[in-house]
């Protein structure tokens, strides 16, 4: 099974890296339906899994990439995927660096930027509310969902801590 | 657009090693970690240099820490640079989640650890929400952005693939976003 996977799982994430304006999060709508729609590698509530065990490790929240390729192919899977995401895009990245003094600041850059990032900005909200259904098992996911994202956007305190009263609620309140 | 040329040029290895010790402190988003380090720490890079190489990181498609990463390496050291500082990003992250999915295969279905990993991933989805409301707030989009941006939100609730909704709304983005920016 896992073989057969692998080719899959590369030929997803290199497809999904070239979509993937505005990061990593932005994609993750079409991300789910790769892995849990088309492939059925995963349901909902272990794709929501794993986005929060990315969120809540140190690093890149691309690393959920990894999670799901160790999840369909093991240890291989886990480095292929990443590659895959990461790879064309970062060789991209490279080039632009390069060119960076004729690049910063030019206005096609700047019209780039403001038209695109709130298409960004409405995909991102997409996979936060495409998260929380996977996430709804009842009511008490749904009120932590609402009361940490009021407290990502209207505080400025450290986001970790809605990782951890979540944490202490989902151990205390849904066993 | 004042060159520094009084500041230190850090080595490949430092670059690395800030890499390293970002990857492995950064909760919740490499971003802010990043700039502390470089802008305010050790002072490799003036706050109107790391915005620029956010900016174009953000732009391109990919993860926005990764591109950044590969922007300031590259200004550095070339290649060689960019290398550095991307092995120094992912080194830490990759191995403690490796370590992370094995024990998740083996303890993720006790029903205490599901428990928790429910709890956890309504409030990571909640922090993603906040953070395209904080975006969208700080951003403050025209009239006609706004409704670009939630015609994205809308479409991709309704699962029109991804590829679509940039063909259709891209166009009308740029357009408008050309209208402004004069």
């Amino acid at each position: 099974m896992e073989e057969d996977d692998l080719w899959p799982l590369v030929t997803g994430f290199l497809a999904l890296s070239l979509m993937s304006v505005g990061g990593g999060i932005a994609v993750l709508p079409e991300m789910h339906r790769m892995v849990v729609e088309n492939h059925g590698w995963m349901d909902d509530l272990a794709f929501a899994k794993r986005y929060a065990l990315a969120q809540a490790a140190p690093g890149p929240n691309i690393m959920v990439v990894g999670l799901i390729g160790w999840h369909v192919a093991g240890p291989v899977g886990m480095v292929a995927a990443m590659a895959a995401m990461c790879g064309p895009t970062s060789a991209l990245a490279y080039g632009f660096a390069r060119l960076r003094r004729r690049v910063a600041g030019a206005r096609w850059m700047r019209v780039f930027e403001r038209g695109m990032v709130p298409i960004a900005i409405g995909l991102i909200a997409a996979s936060g509310l495409l998260l929380a259904s996977g996430a709804a098992e009842g009511w008490l996911p749904i009120a932590i969902s609402a009361a940490s994202t009021l407290f990502v956007w209207r505080t400025r305190r450290s986001p970790l801590w809605v990782l951890v009263v979540g944490a202490a609620l989902g151990g205390v309140f849904l066993r | 657009m004042t060159e520094a040329s009084a500041r230190i040029t850090p080595s490949r290895n430092q670059l690395f090693l800030a890499y390293l010790q970002i990857g492995l402190t950064s909760f919740g988003g490499v971003n802010a970690w990043a700039r502390r380090f470089f802008v305010e720490k050790k002072g490799w890079l003036s706050e109107q240099e790391y915005a620029e190489a956010l900016g174009i990181g953000q732009v391109l498609p990919g993860a926005n820490a990764l591109n950044t990463a590969i922007g300031i390496g590259t200004r550095f050291h070339g290649a060689t640079g960019a290398l550095a500082c991307a092995a120094g990003l992912f080194a830490g992250p990759m191995i403690l989640l490796a370590a992370v999915a094995s024990l998740y295969d083996s303890y993720g279905q006790l029903p205490l650890v599901r428990a928790i990993l429910t709890g956890i991933a309504a409030a990571a989805a909640g922090m993603v929400m906040g953070t395209a409301m904080k975006m969208a707030t700080k951003l403050r989009p025209s009239l006609p952005l706004w409704a670009i941006g939630l015609t994205a939100l809308a479409m991709a609730v309704l699962r029109v693939p991804m590829p679509y909704v940039l063909l259709a709304l891209a166009p009308l983005g740029l357009l408008a976003a050309w209208h402004e920016t004069r």
